[in-house]
């Protein structure tokens, strides 16, 4: 089934760089819909090709059944919201709102009366008369806003639109755009490196690399079931093990060999034959860590090993484990009283368990998405050069 | 702690030394005497003498005849020379830069020649037209300079949620590029205007008979000997200066408001 938006295979290359690399994408009507990825990953250029700004040197662009990849900007029934607000410094706030329906021609009772009704769902009334360099940047941000859903826009894109607000407006106007969807129920396509943002207002995500989509899915799925390392490392923190099927245990679970562990069972959900090479990925709040062995089971992994550094963030404690020649991340949450028990620290030998349910398996890895995991800080703990002896469990 | 009066002194010092000549020039122009020498007491004999000397007020005419048009050109030509400047790239257009900037440094008198040959190359009549059209030649660049600073850190992306909103590419332009660079194309005229009108080496070679200008009036009043009246003429031309620097300040102090 046709989406309401669609972009059909398309590819953009500037010069020897393809920054588009044959997309193909299906947004539902009203859906909040993100495209999330590093700097330079297209994503940009995908919603530039989207508002007409950039053509596609291959494919189409289609908004509710009709082919809009060659009608120019002004005449796509689309909105964007700049990175940097783009506002018009020459004229005050309600002239700024105004500007779509004034150069569309409309009475200008009619004008007023919508510009008022925007001004109210921004709540800057009585700032309608100031120019843009007066108003703070969060009230920039609801400006822009509402100067595009004036328009009445089938799909709203927004670039990037909280990069440039500090944490606490970023965090409150996450909450408004949240807020603003509901009430407009337009779809919403947006544009981020910022998983935060993408994962807390997302209906779906695509997640974007090298100009090519990884993948596509709700922030659950993203996050619980990465189709590839590189999504597995860049949404949240994860473990890469590296690892061979050894045995289908059933149709279900395997088991894997993994140099320096015992054997470990896994999940395999992707079906994966015996002999096969496998990355597995294990997010760190997936393990518990305990100074006695856990009870173990036919579905419980544990391994030994030495702690090499913790750092303690109040809510929950981040370890990293030394298991030969991995160093695994755990983070532990304090669902208890934490000072009743002993905590654990530097230096202390300690089991790591998981479910197997909880690792994922990777036939596709890449080296420089290890890059994108959080390593521990440098010079904390004693001697972090002194390799750790690990003892076999 | 006591500050330092030296830098006192020193602004004292320079602004004596600019406005001190200036200032001499002014209270001649007051003085009956004809010679400057020594104070003959106040007059306005040479404001009155200055009225009845029609060759000046042609000369003048003249000059804010050329001033205007070659502003008036050279703004069109500057302008559309800064966009194709910042807008395309290319091999060609580091050539296009330096031929557009040449102008500001090649000196005066060369310009002049150069212009003057070509004119009689062309066997052109010199008139005031080739006034206009040698003024317009330098003008051009100064404008084209001062939009080009002006586009350079110009956010494109303001154009482009222009479009977005539903404005096609003229309407962008005029309702949002245009107002925007408005200052920097008006202080692009401003200094085309001021750099026409006292303009002397270059116009000296390309004017014909009946086109002075009132730099080469004043020229060859000094040259036959009536001071005094030059003298009002400057506080005149004085006066129309400090009106007009004052007016663009206020223009400018609104902007920030």
């Amino acid at each position: 089934m046709a989406g309401f938006l669609e972009f059909d295979d398309i590819t953009k290359a500037f010069g020897s760089l393809r920054a588009v690399d044959c997309v193909s994408l299906s947004i539902r009507k009203g859906e909040f819909f993100s495209l999330l990825g590093p700097s330079g990953c297209g994503k940009t250029t995908l919603l530039r090709m989207l508002a007409g700004f950039e053509q596609p040197d291959k494919g189409r662009v289609i908004l509710d059944g009709q082919d809009i990849t060659d009608i120019p900007p002004n005449r796509r029934k689309v909105n964007t919201i700049f990175q940097s607000y783009a506002l018009f410094p020459h004229l005050n706030v309600r002239e700024n709102i105004a500007f779509g329906l004034r150069v569309a021609k409309r009475p200008r009772k009619e004008v007023d009366a919508e510009v008022d009704r925007m001004l109210a769902l921004i709540q800057m009334e009585e700032h309608a008369e100031k120019k843009p360099s007066l108003i703070s940047g969060g009230q920039k941000q609801r400006v822009a806003i509402a100067r595009a859903l004036i328009n009445k826009p089938r799909v709203l894109l927004l670039d990037e639109p909280l990069a440039a607000l500090d944490l606490k407006l970023r965090q409150r106007m996450l909450i408004e755009l949240d807020l603003i969807h509901d009430e407009v129920g337009i779809t919403f396509l947006y544009v981020t490196h910022d998983q935060g943002e993408a994962m807390s207002l997302s209906d779906r995500i695509a997640v974007m690399n090298n100009g090519r989509i990884e993948q596509i899915g709700t922030p659950a799925e993203i996050y619980e079931m990465p189709r590839s390392s590189f999504v597995a490392a860049f949404i949240g923190d994860t473990n890469f093990f590296e690892g061979q099927v050894a045995e289908l245990i059933d149709t279900e679970y395997s088991r894997l060999t993994i140099d320096g562990f015992p054997d470990v069972v896994c999940f395999n959900d992707r079906k994966m034959n015996t002999g096969n090479l496998v990355y597995v990925s294990i997010r760190p709040e997936k393990f518990r860590i305990s100074r006695e062995q856990p009870q173990g089971g036919g579905r419980v992994n544990q391994v030994r090993g030495v702690v090499e550094d913790v750092i303690y963030l109040g809510a929950q404690t981040k370890y990293w484990v030394r298991v030969q020649q991995y160093l695994i991340a755990v983070n532990q949450q304090h669902s208890r009283f934490l000072l009743d028990q002993k905590p654990i620290t530097w230096k202390d030998e300690v089991w790591v368990s998981w479910f197997a349910d909880d690792g994922f398996m990777l036939d596709r890895y890449s080296e420089t998405d290890e890059q994108l995991i959080q390593l521990p800080p440098e010079e904390v703990g004693d001697d972090p050069g002194q390799e750790p002896q690990a003892d076999e469990a | 702690m006591k500050r330092s009066r030296i830098p006192l002194y020193t602004t004292c010092l320079v602004l004596l030394f600019f406005y001190l000549p200036i200032a001499v020039l002014v209270i001649n122009s007051f003085n009956a005497s004809k010679f400057g020498g020594g104070w003959g007491g106040f007059s306005l004999r040479w404001y009155r003498e200055l009225i009845d000397q029609r060759e000046i007020w042609h000369a003048l005419r003249n000059t804010l005849v050329i001033a205007f048009s070659a502003t008036a050109l050279s703004v069109v030509l500057g302008t559309s020379a800064a966009f194709a400047l910042h807008r395309f790239t290319g091999r060609l257009q580091r050539l296009h830069y330096t031929l557009i900037y040449t102008p500001l440094v090649v000196p005066d008198i060369l310009m002049g020649m150069s212009l003057l040959l070509f004119f009689v190359a062309l066997s052109a009549q010199l008139s005031l037209l080739t006034i206009f059209l040698a003024h317009v030649t330098f003008c051009i660049s100064y404008v084209a300079m001062v939009v080009l600073a002006r586009l350079q850190d110009f956010d494109f992306s303001i154009v482009e949620a222009a479009q977005d909103l539903g404005a096609n590419w003229w309407t962008a332009a005029w309702r949002v590029l245009l107002p925007m660079l408005a200052p920097g194309i008006g202080a692009g005229a401003l200094l085309a205007f001021t750099l026409s009108i006292d303009d002397f080496v270059i116009s000296f070679f390309v004017a014909g008979p009946g086109s002075t200008t009132l730099p080469i009036r004043i020229y060859s009043m000094i040259k036959h000997g009536s001071p005094p009246l030059i003298n009002a003429l400057s506080v005149l031309l004085l006066v129309i200066t400090f009106v007009l620097v004052w007016f663009s300040q206020k223009l400018t102090e609104e902007k920030i408001k």
